[in-house]
């Protein structure tokens, strides 16, 4: 008999159960149907564990695999088939369980073969001869199994009877879950809680742009028309109804526009029990639901069995954008977001509980947003707070309207907040909520940033950077980043950006020079970049400065209190000034600076990131420049002072080769006072804020921006405002712009840095004319250093000039230290951009945390 | 880098016999690292001077000590005060120099051998960092030396940064030529005291070879052993050892004597925080800042504790600790009772959740001030261990530590030292906002007017009200 050719439909996301007798031909079907890496099978489990697929003793352990692959599938969202016999009740519960933690559809196909046809197929066999009777036990196991499966918990059940049937199954079809709207982007306007303000409603969907009409009742319209402004579309969070005033009308317009397709709804813990209500279930008529049922008894009985079969249809939560955005009546937790289960619908109803109940006789709230971790944005309702707050991508809209606060909107992707005020008081709340408790306080997200999880930043770590895609941090370079970020560095809350490392240019070729402005043009014109900066570059210690307007800003913005108006650290996160007191007076300074050059209003902002150099070098590196290079230079003179001494009385003797020796170890003594010179320039004593010098060059960040889109032009431009308000503690940094294509300008360049150096200029620092610069291999190094001859004597020691010692010198690899100063930079920028957008602090620490991590790489430092 | 030897006893030039040196010629040995010129600046017979001048090349230096390891030189690598001072290369360059002189070998003139004859020896520049002036004199003076020193400024441009360690040496003597050569041979390592490349059993012989003759008797014979053989302490027992029957005594150093009294308060300290946790009756107990593991040592003693996990934020001392406690031979039965790992307490830790106790000894006075608000948060917040030991130093009593200037702190690392009613509203604030009870104890010898040493918390978590 011919059958004709099916389709067989199961969920996308579903633990795939294979049930037949051995020989029914269920490896087959399964590689049919499904992708290999899909299918996990008991046979394939026993030969990995025992390298013997028919090796009974295995079975154990083989199960024990088959379960574990299993898991981790389902865990990660992938559909997975088991390929076993499965005709065991026991074996199947324990799959079902499975399937119902990863909140996964459990799905059945049974291959039902007649037993000649199994017994002839491992007949075949050789490595299949077990008796007759465990193939009929086997059946007769499957013959009983075939009535429980849909009271083992199976939605989805296929017997396919023949191997006709099972033949003429050409393609297994996987359906979506409702919940799954991935391909809608939005926009969309997200509305928390109603509880039957209507009044509230309409009002907020005009203050939208959304025009509200009163139309006649039509079949599937409710008796509104709604026009939304251009491709918006409303998303309800549930508990339409309920304690307020007007809870059918709230429910025509929400059923309307559900019906319209111009909103989408979750459905709320109020609108289920109403649901059970309307069906005649035995429920409490109390908190609110007395006045709907009350409401609803004044309409007839076809509404009612409409906002029935409303309610019905309601689906739990929505995964939007591409699973960018989520919504659910009291949120979702990431693992459980897209799935479908129970246990799902539940926590979007109700949220996470305790078991406890509080002294107002309610039940306990976990707030399971403070763990939250998943990528997905998660709008919510349910629990009514004062003002709608960011914790962890995550937000709690319902401003509890009913209770005389407001009824709040958020715009997606804007993640604007609207609001309207109640018009009244219409219900009291059994636990009272303080509408004024969040004036003067820090954020949700603030308090929870008072202490990061150590989660996000040990082990090896992967992090996603808009520059540079993933950036991987190695485990060991993580723990030395823990020690150094908790043992040294400032607070979290000001770490918004670590600066990268700067590799120096090529070895130059030329006679008597490591480093020349050569090889640093000829970098980026063989990046096929046209327009760089050359700054100079100052000898004095990188310093990233964030200051704010004053500490209220600083206060509301980086959730910052008792700290002062700003903080100034190194480039490893640490303190820059040990002497408090000269640190204030110092960030009062800049603040002034900032205020008298109009920075505040000229970039709207009441706070801002700078990097910078800070000189004197030796009020950082007071010990390095003491225990260090003075001491080489005391050591060196003293004893080539007597070395030369004994030299000079040993030449009157005449004696071959003396001579020579004197005048080498003479040449040691000129290079050592070189050095000194070149160290000396770079300290001088600091006691008050007029004996620093602060050249900042850039201004990394304002409110709403991270200004890595801007030239260095404007970076170099806007800095010099500030610098010209108070030049006693500023210095512009000088620098020319030029095209490195273009042979007199380079020409000039390189007379420049040879005059700024020789004039003890530590080099300087040349960058494309964009911030960002993408060239012919990828994103370009920000900047490349050119150190000064003399300059270098104190990296490569007083007699690296020697022509000998050069040679050796210029025998240096800089490919690492230019790949890490690529994946530093798109950290620290990705810091920054995170900030700026408000993620969480967490997303910011691991950006930073990570820069650190890279710097513990072991590199040549003098690079 | 430069050693001069003189001497005026005629005719003067019998030095250049005893040295194998020829006075009219510049001669050179190649070094590792470079070369060393011998040459006589003077030579006749009321006077002869020889000069052994190190020409020592600085890349190379930096670029072969690279492989030794990280910790051969760290930064700064070759900004490097190695080629301009006298140290261990000097004595390489001696006993290459001068081998038949100091093994007291003499072909041509065997006689010379064992005449004392007065001798000038001019050392430049010498690093004695820790020490200065009066180690020189210590070192040298028993030997019977007049010691003339010219110590260096740091900067002639900042002379508010002081002195350097730099010295030129001029020491006078009557003596064998053998012995002056072994005496400088050992002492200009000991007083520079850097780390250098050729520390090994094979230098313990070397020691104990050029000071047979007089490092017996020397009375800072500790000190020269330890120094020379700088980092390897069981070196320097082992040499010790052999020198001598009696047991180590305790130096007379300052500093030697401040190390034992912090290490016996240290002791102390351990003991009573674990009398606390047994008497608290808790099972299982966390050691938050357990560096090498000590406590851990003497909580795996005590068979109430089923389950002890010992955090510190360094890596390396966790190592340490791995290896004090012999972690990879640990029997299983003890292995199952304790776990150590890398944890910060400025971060919240799951891991941390869940114990009776913890320990938190000399810890918080590591974080800045603006961090003990997480670190509360961490442990009385999150972790809420059942019992909280912490102890802090007691900063009033620290007048009574002689050798510690004041307005200074116990510990570089310090970030604050707090008196008894700094950390007693502190940690009573801490107990009241989250719900724990507090008792104080003095740990260490207690002063009437300054309390003892180190001041100790208990903090009882509260349950419904009372203490649990």
């Amino acid at each position: 008999m011919e059958t004709r050719s099916k389709e067989l439909k199961i969920p996308e996301l579903s633990l795939v159960m294979l049930i037949g007798v051995s020989g029914s031909g269920k490896s087959t079907f399964a590689k049919k149907h499904f992708k290999e890496t899909e299918i996990a099978s008991s046979d394939r489990c026993r030969a990995i564990v025992s390298d013997d697929e028919n090796k009974q003793e295995a079975t154990d352990d083989a199960f024990a695999l088959l379960h574990y692959i299993a898991a981790r599938r389902l865990k990660n969202g992938l559909l997975t088939v088991v390929d076993a016999i499965n005709v065991q009740p026991e074996s199947r519960a324990s799959l079902v369980r499975l399937a119902r933690e990863y909140h996964c559809i459990p799905v059945a196909i049974v291959l039902d073969v007649p037993e000649r046809v199994c017994e002839a197929r491992n007949a075949q066999r050789p490595d299949r001869n077990f008796g007759g009777h465990v193939l009929y036990q086997q059946r007769s196991q499957l013959k009983r199994s075939l009535r429980k499966l849909k009271d083992e918990g199976f939605r989805h059940i296929h017997v396919l009877k023949s191997t006709d049937e099972i033949e003429a199954i050409s393609h297994i079809a996987r359906e979506k879950l409702y919940n799954d709207r991935k391909e809608l982007g939005g926009p969309f306007d997200i509305i928390g809680d109603i509880h039957g303000c209507f009044d509230e409603l309409m009002e907020l969907l005009t203050k939208l742009g959304y025009a509200v009409v009163r139309v006649a009742v039509q079949h599937r319209n409710f008796g509104f028309q709604v026009i939304p402004p251009a491709g918006r579309t409303v998303v309800f969070l549930g508990d339409l109804v309920d304690r307020g005033p007007k809870s059918p009308d709230v429910l025509r317009l929400v059923m309307s526009m559900v019906h319209a397709g111009t909103a989408f709804c979750v459905p709320g813990n109020h609108d289920i029990k109403l649901h059970k209500y309307l069906q005649g279930k035995n429920v409490q008529v109390q908190h609110g639901l007395e006045k709907t049922v009350e409401q609803l008894a004044q309409e007839d009985d076809g509404f009612r069995s409409d906002v029935k079969e409303f309610l019905y249809d309601l689906v739990s939560h929505y995964v939007f954008d591409r699973g960018r955005l989520v919504v659910a009546h009291a949120g979702l937790k990431e693992e459980m977001q897209g799935r479908g289960s129970g246990v799902v619908r539940t926590f979007c109803l109700y949220g996470e509980t305790t078991g406890e109940i509080d002294e107002f006789g309610l039940p306990v709230r976990y707030n399971w947003a403070l763990e939250y971790r998943g990528k997905a944005m998660v709008v919510y309702g349910h629990t009514p707070v004062p003002e709608a707050q960011w914790l962890n991508r995550t937000i709690d809209i319902d401003t509890g309207c009913v209770f005389g606060g407001k009824l709040t909107a958020l715009r997606y992707p804007e993640e604007e907040l609207v609001s309207v005020q109640a018009k009244q008081v219409y219900e009291t709340p059994v636990r009272p909520i303080d509408f004024e408790l969040h004036q003067q306080m820090l954020t949700h997200q603030q308090s929870h940033d008072d202490v990061l999880d150590i989660e996000d930043v040990t082990g090896k770590r992967i992090i996603a950077t808009r520059l540079r895609n993933n950036v991987t941090v190695k485990e060991e370079n993580s723990i030395a980043a823990l020690e150094v970020m908790s043992r040294f560095a400032i607070n979290p809350k000001w770490l918004i950006y670590l600066p990268p490392t700067m590799s120096p240019s090529e070895a130059s070729e030329l006679e008597a020079y490591l480093e020349h402005p050569v090889e640093a043009l000829q970098y980026f014109r063989s990046q096929g970049i046209e327009k760089v900066i050359c700054e100079e570059k100052h000898m004095g210690s990188r310093a990233v400065l964030i200051v704010g307007k004053d500490e209220e800003a600083i206060r509301s913005r980086f959730g910052v209190e008792h700290e002062g108006i700003g903080v100034c650290y190194t480039r490893t996160g640490r303190n820059f000034f040990n002497d408090p007191r000269l640190e204030k007076e110092f960030l009062l300074r800049v603040n002034q600076a900032l205020t008298t050059s109009g920075f505040w209003d000229t970039l709207n902002t009441d706070w801002v990131c700078l990097d910078a150099e800070l000189m004197p070098w030796s009020v950082k590196a007071q010990a390095l420049l003491k225990d260090q290079y003075a001491a080489v230079g005391t050591a060196a003179t003293a004893s080539l002072r007597n070395v030369v001494d004994v030299l000079g009385q040993t030449a009157s003797r005449n004696i071959d080769g003396i001579e020579q020796l004197l005048s080498r170890f003479q040449q040691k003594q000129d290079l050592i006072d070189d050095y000194k010179t070149s160290y000396h320039q770079y300290c001088w004593p600091v006691n008050a804020v007029d004996d620093l010098t602060l050249a900042p060059f850039h201004i990394l960040a304002t409110e709403g921006a991270v200004h890595t889109d801007k030239s260095h032009a404007w970076h170099m431009n806007t800095i010099q405002v500030i610098c010209d308000a108070d030049p006693a503690l500023f210095l512009a940094t000088t620098h020319k712009i030029i095209d490195v294509f273009d042979d007199g300008q380079v020409d000039e360049v390189v007379h420049w840095w040879t005059n700024l150096t020789g004039q003890g200029g530590e080099g300087m620092v040349i960058k494309p004319y964009d911030f960002v610069a993408i060239g012919r291999k990828g994103l370009v190094q920000p900047a490349i250093k050119c150190r000064g001859k003399e300059y270098l004597r104190i990296i490569y020691g007083p007699e690296y000039t020697e022509a000998e010692n050069l040679d050796r010198l210029r025998n240096r690899n800089l490919s690492f230290k230019r790949s890490l100063a690529l994946r530093e930079f798109a950290l620290g920028v990705e810091a920054l951009e995170r900030f700026v957008r408000k993620d969480p602090l967490r997303k910011v620490h691991e950006c930073v945390f990570a820069v650190l991590a890279l710097e513990s790489e072991e590199v040549d430092p003098r690079l | 880098m430069l050693l001069t030897i003189t001497t005026t006893r005629t005719p003067a030039t019998d030095l250049s016999y005893l040295l194998h040196k020829h006075p009219g010629k510049l001669q050179a040995v190649e070094l590792s690292q470079g070369v060393a010129h011998i040459f006589y600046p003077h030579a006749d017979d009321d006077k002869c001077t020889v000069a052994l001048l190190l020409d020592i090349d600085p890349i190379g230096l930096v670029r072969k000590s690279g492989e030794g390891g990280p910790d051969s030189f760290t930064l700064g690598h070759y900004v490097n005060d190695r080629p301009y001072v006298a140290s261990s290369f000097m004595s390489v360059a001696i006993a290459r120099a001068f081998s038949t002189a100091m093994n007291g070998t003499c072909q041509k003139r065997p006689e010379l051998v064992d005449v004392t004859m007065p001798f000038e020896v001019t050392i430049s520049v010498l690093s004695a960092a820790r020490g200065g002036e009066l180690l020189i004199r210590r070192l040298f003076e028993p030997l019977g030396y007049a010691v003339t020193v010219e110590q260096y400024v740091l900067d002639d441009n900042f002379p508010e940064w002081g002195q350097s360690k730099y010295f030129t040496v001029t020491l006078k003597a009557d003596l064998k030529l053998k012995d002056l050569l072994s005496h400088v041979y050992v002492l200009i390592p000991v007083l520079d005291n850097e780390k250098h490349y050729w520390v090994s059993q094979q230098e313990v012989e070397k020691l104990l070879q050029k000071g047979e003759r007089w490092l017996r008797d020397h009375t800072e014979k500790e000190q020269i052993i330890k120094r020379y053989l700088r980092n390897i302490g069981g070196l320097a027992k082992n040499a010790l050892a052999r020198l001598t029957d009696d047991a180590p005594e305790g130096s007379a150093h300052d500093d030697g004597e401040r190390d034992i009294a912090k290490e016996k308060l240290h002791d102390k300290r351990l003991k009573v925080v674990l009398d606390e946790l047994v008497s608290s009756g808790s099972n299982t107990v966390v050691d938050l800042g357990c560096g090498e593991g000590k406590l851990l040592k003497m909580l795996l003693r005590e068979k109430q504790f089923k389950k002890i996990l010992g955090v510190d934020v360094s890596y390396r001392t966790l190592e340490k600790a791995a290896r004090r406690l012999v972690f990879d031979e640990m029997p299983p039965k003890q292995k199952e009772r304790i776990e150590i790992m890398q944890g910060a307490l400025t971060y919240r830790d799951k891991r941390l959740v869940g114990f009776d106790a913890a320990a938190i000894v000399e810890v918080i006075e590591h974080l800045d001030l603006n961090r003990l608000k997480a670190f509360e948060r961490v442990v009385f917040e999150f972790a809420k261990p059942g019992t909280v030991v912490l102890t802090t130093p007691n900063r009033e009593y620290n007048e009574l530590f002689e050798t510690m200037e004041a307005g200074t702190m116990r510990h570089t690392d310090h970030r604050f030292e707090w008196t008894r009613v700094e950390f007693e509203t502190w940690a009573t604030d801490v107990a009241k906002r989250n719900n724990y009870s507090v008792s104080f104890k003095p740990v260490g010898d207690v002063h009437e007017r300054v309390g003892a040493p180190t001041q100790m918390a208990i903090f009882k978590r509260k349950v419904d009200g009372n203490e649990e």
